[in-house]
């Protein structure tokens, strides 16, 4: 199965990241698809993270995460979350092949971190739902 | 599941690495690595367990170049061969574009290679995928074991084990030596590319 995604959904994308995401203090972010493909990623310049190699990652890591919720009865668990000394990461998925990462630092509560992706994910789902396969 | 991203105007596709535990997999993405190392800015990503075994996968970002004004990004992947790590060989085909078989010519692993080639079909069932439609190409591994007198198996022999149905592309290499490493992961690249080309048409 092989998707597209245009300008404009792009622009929209990034634009969400950019106002709900970046400008309230998330270093890093970027959407993958499950494949482990980059979709859009946004940054403060500082950091310089290999981005394909942690999208592999995180895409290996969300669907092993995602079995062994399965293995012990569950859908998924809600919340994924890899707490650091610096910097932490959390999980969102995007509709069924989709995920949000945000890398963030100790300027930001994981509270008020979870609020403001439930939101940017709500946004973006709306942008890739009507172009993407299920 | 390639993604084309019209904005960047680029591709990123994924091919995995595939074939029964010590056959070569993450060989061949050594051999790709240090050959194309100009060409690959970041680190390979290897999860391995102490003894030395691919636990979960190797990663490798692989920029091909622009074909047709789009630039292309594979990105590598293989799989844990040993049987016990079946869901997690599940888990690195999810999206799959196109596969490289890594079969094992040594006369002592007939059998692995036909099991890990019933596993493959049996898994990309799991998404839906036929191997019958998927981009694959086989790679007969291990050739230069002949020199050191391990039986290998013939030509013939594999062919008729693992190509008869598929009837796919087929190498004979030596991970180890970069004997027909390129060649085979050319031969993916472009199949997978035509078969995307006809998917977006």
């Amino acid at each position: 199965m092989t998707y597209m995604l245009g300008q404009e959904q792009l622009d929209a994308i990034e634009q969400v990241l950019l106002e709900d995401l970046f400008d309230v203090g998330v270093n890093c972010i970027f959407l993958i698809d499950m494949a482990g493909n980059v979709i859009a990623n946004l940054d403060d310049g500082e950091i310089k993270h290999d981005i394909y190699s942690l999208a592999a990652l995180a895409a290996g890591n969300f669907a092993a995460v995602s079995t062994m919720a399965k293995i012990v009865g569950e859908d998924e668990f809600s919340l994924l979350f890899h707490k650091g000394e610096k910097e932490s990461i959390h999980f969102s998925k995007v509709l069924t092949d989709f995920l949000l990462i945000t890398i963030f630092g100790k300027g930001i509560s994981l509270g008020f971190l979870r609020l403001k992706v439930a939101e940017a994910t709500e946004k973006v789902k709306k942008i890739l739902e009507p172009s993407c396969a299920p | 599941m390639a993604f084309v991203n019209l904005k960047k105007k680029e591709v990123q596709a994924k091919i995995v690495y595939y074939g029964p535990g010590r056959g070569g997999k993450t060989t061949n993405l050594e051999y790709i690595y240090s050959k194309f190392r100009s060409r690959i800015k970041t680190e390979m990503v290897t999860i391995k367990t102490h003894g030395d075994r691919t636990l979960f996968f190797d990663f490798l970002p692989f920029n091909v170049g622009k074909i047709r004004g789009y630039d292309v990004k594979i990105q590598l992947y293989t799989v844990p061969g040993q049987v016990k790590y079946d869901a997690t060989r599940r888990l690195v085909l999810r999206g799959v574009d196109g596969i490289v078989f890594v079969a094992d010519s040594m006369a002592v692993r007939r059998e692995k290679n036909i099991l890990s080639l019933r596993n493959l079909q049996k898994n990309l069932a799991t998404f839906k995928k036929s191997i019958f439609k998927i981009p694959i190409v086989l790679q007969y591994n291990k050739k230069d074991l002949e020199e050191q007198g391990i039986p290998l198996l013939p030509l013939q022999t594999l062919e008729k084990d693992l190509n008869s149905q598929l009837k796919a592309p087929s190498f004979e290499a030596s991970a180890l030596m970069g004997m027909n490493v390129v060649p085979t992961i050319k031969k993916i690249i472009s199949m997978t590319m035509a078969s995307l080309l006809m998917e977006l048409k």
